[in-house]
């Protein structure tokens, strides 16, 4: 479903070349449920940008449902769901319901199969209080909610997640991980998550891609990551071991 | 696409009917101000009967025939010129995520009809000068190719100003410089600027097909350049070459979006 093959990013930064990503593969077949971790700058973003088409790679392949995105962005925006937590991709000065109209004409849903999922996900999401409401006067735990029924009304075979649950109470939080769960599990939507919520790691996550300095750490299950350090008993530990450097286990 | 288009600016309309006020106020303004163009003409003929050669309702004809492709472009793509503040927003990430070109999305962005009064301000001065002038009406077919060819020509230049900023990030004036200093240049007939700045606009960035080439075949005028006949009528093939460039610019544009560090 998603498949990079020596994909790297650079940006030119004032003479001086950054390399948010390096020479990155791994694949993620269809149904996974994946995390995405890395320090702060390790190139987390930046490799969901080219999974969706915003970034053009400056080396390697990246192929998302069998597309390129960068060339067929368009075509794949109809079989990928996004959400970035920092920002909303929802039209700030319309009420939801309109943004959501708005989004069943831009990616043509019938009406029909529209209104069946949009009451599904507003009735899970519990979005009924605020649907008439501008995004802009909505709370952060009210627009991510918007948001991720958003990036799913159309939907989509993969979803991308950039830190969904930033800034989220535990009530919120919880109910959006559930939702994410089921929404897997029975709907066998392939979802990459990328978070500094470890708790989203340990509760949703069957493998963990670990990336630092735009290179791929570490690619395994959960119990392979606790594995890399027996003497550390909680996933955080051995997260916070892996960042500060110490030579991971593969 | 089209009907994508519409889409989007009647949801913008929609948006921006919440606040009827500052709609008819804007409507008003804009008249306001395109009249004070016209108004700058009416001041010049009371002192003088020509122009550079131009009576004053040849010039009004020049005027309008550039002011109603300008304004319909300024009502309906010129948002296009916002690329650096979406970058600078990080919402031109959110806008590329969508099943549907940028370059349409960001030329429906915060639609507002209240560019409208511009439009109808032109098409009046454009009406009279028709009107006044004596025509010959063999040669009344190329004024709607040229508004056309106009409309094209201008949509052509914001593209180009939108492709530079996704490079001049920092730099939106340039392109602001662009589009609106095309449009001031082509308010007055041609014969008034230096020789190399008209060759300028005519073989290299074709602003002179947007009313003078035409407009001289309309007004059945020799130009006082000398430059050949065919001219006239190379409008449409002028603004479909810039067109085709505008577009390559606009992909190279998007293809090296750099969106931003978070
Ligand atoms: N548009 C850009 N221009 C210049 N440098 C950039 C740009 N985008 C990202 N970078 C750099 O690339 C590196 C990776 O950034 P990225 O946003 O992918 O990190 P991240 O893993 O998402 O971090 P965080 O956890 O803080 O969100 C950083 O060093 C960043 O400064
Ligand atoms: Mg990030």
């Amino acid at each position: 479903m998603i498949e990079l093959d020596g994909a790297g990013r650079s940006f030119k930064v004032r003479r001086r070349v950054v390399h948010a990503v390096r020479d990155l593969s791994f694949t993620v077949s269809p149904g996974e449920f994946v995390g995405y971790l890395g320090p702060n700058g390790a190139g987390k973003s930046t490799t969901i940008k080219m999974l969706c088409g915003i970034l053009t790679p400056t080396s390697g392949r990246v192929r998302v449902a069998g597309l390129d995105p960068s060339r067929r962005r368009t075509t794949l925006a109809r079989r990928i769901g996004v959400v970035f937590g920092q920002r909303t991709t929802l039209w700030w000065d319309l009420p939801l319901t309109d943004s959501f109209e708005l989004i069943r004409h831009l990616y043509k849903v019938d009406r029909a199969t529209f209104r069946s999922r949009l009451d599904e996900l507003a009735e899970t999401l519990d979005l009924g209080t605020f649907m008439r409401t501008p995004v802009r006067q909505l709370s952060l735990g009210q627009r991510m909610r918007g948001d991720l029924t958003a990036a799913l009304l159309h939907a989509p075979d993969v979803l991308v997640l950039d830190e969904p649950t930033i800034g989220l109470d535990v009530v919120s939080k919880a109910s959006i991980r559930d939702f994410l769960r089921r929404l897997n599990a029975e709907q066998g939507t392939t979802v990459l998550l990328t978070t500094h919520d470890l708790g989203d790691i340990e509760r949703l996550c069957r493998r963990v891609m670990l990336i630092d300095h735009g290179r791929l750490a570490f690619d395994g299950t959960l119990d392979d990551l606790m594995a890399t350090a027996p003497e550390q008993s909680s996933l955080e530990e051995v997260v916070t071991r892996l960042y500060t450097g110490a030579a991971p286990a593969q | 696409m089209v009907r994508t288009y519409f889409l989007l600016i009647w949801t913008w309309t929609r948006a921006a009917a919440a606040y009827p006020v500052s709609f008819t106020l804007m409507i008003l303004f804009g008249i306001i101000t395109s009249g004070l163009d016209v108004a700058v003409i009416l001041v010049v003929f009371a002192n003088t009967t020509t122009l550079a050669g131009f009576s004053r309702d040849e010039v009004l004809f020049l005027y309008g025939a550039a002011s109603v492709s300008f304004a319909i472009c300024d009502m309906f793509i010129s948002n296009i010129d916002r690329v650096s503040q979406h970058i600078k927003a990080g919402t031109l990430d959110t806008i590329l995520i969508r099943p549907v070109g940028a370059w349409i999305q960001l030329a429906a962005d915060r639609f507002t009809p209240n560019r409208l009064g511009r439009v109808l301000q032109s098409a009046v001065v454009l009406g009279y000068a028709v009107g006044a002038l004596d025509l010959d009406w063999r040669r009344a077919w190329m004024i709607p190719v040229m508004l056309v060819t106009g409309i094209v020509i201008f949509t052509a230049v914001w593209t180009l100003g939108g492709a530079m900023q996704f490079v001049l990030i920092d730099a939106p004036e340039i392109s602001n410089a662009l589009t609106y200093g095309s449009h001031q240049l082509n308010q007055y007939p041609l014969s008034i600027y230096a020789r190399d700045l008209v060759k300028g606009v005519t073989y290299v960035l074709p602003l002179a097909f947007v009313n003078w080439q035409p407009g001289l075949y309309v007004l059945g005028r020799d130009d006082p350049f000398g430059t050949p006949e065919f001219l006239r009528f190379a409008g449409p093939v002028a603004a479909l070459a810039l067109a085709l460039l505008a577009a390559l610019a606009w992909r190279q544009g998007v293809r090296h979006y750099r969106s931003t560090g978070s």
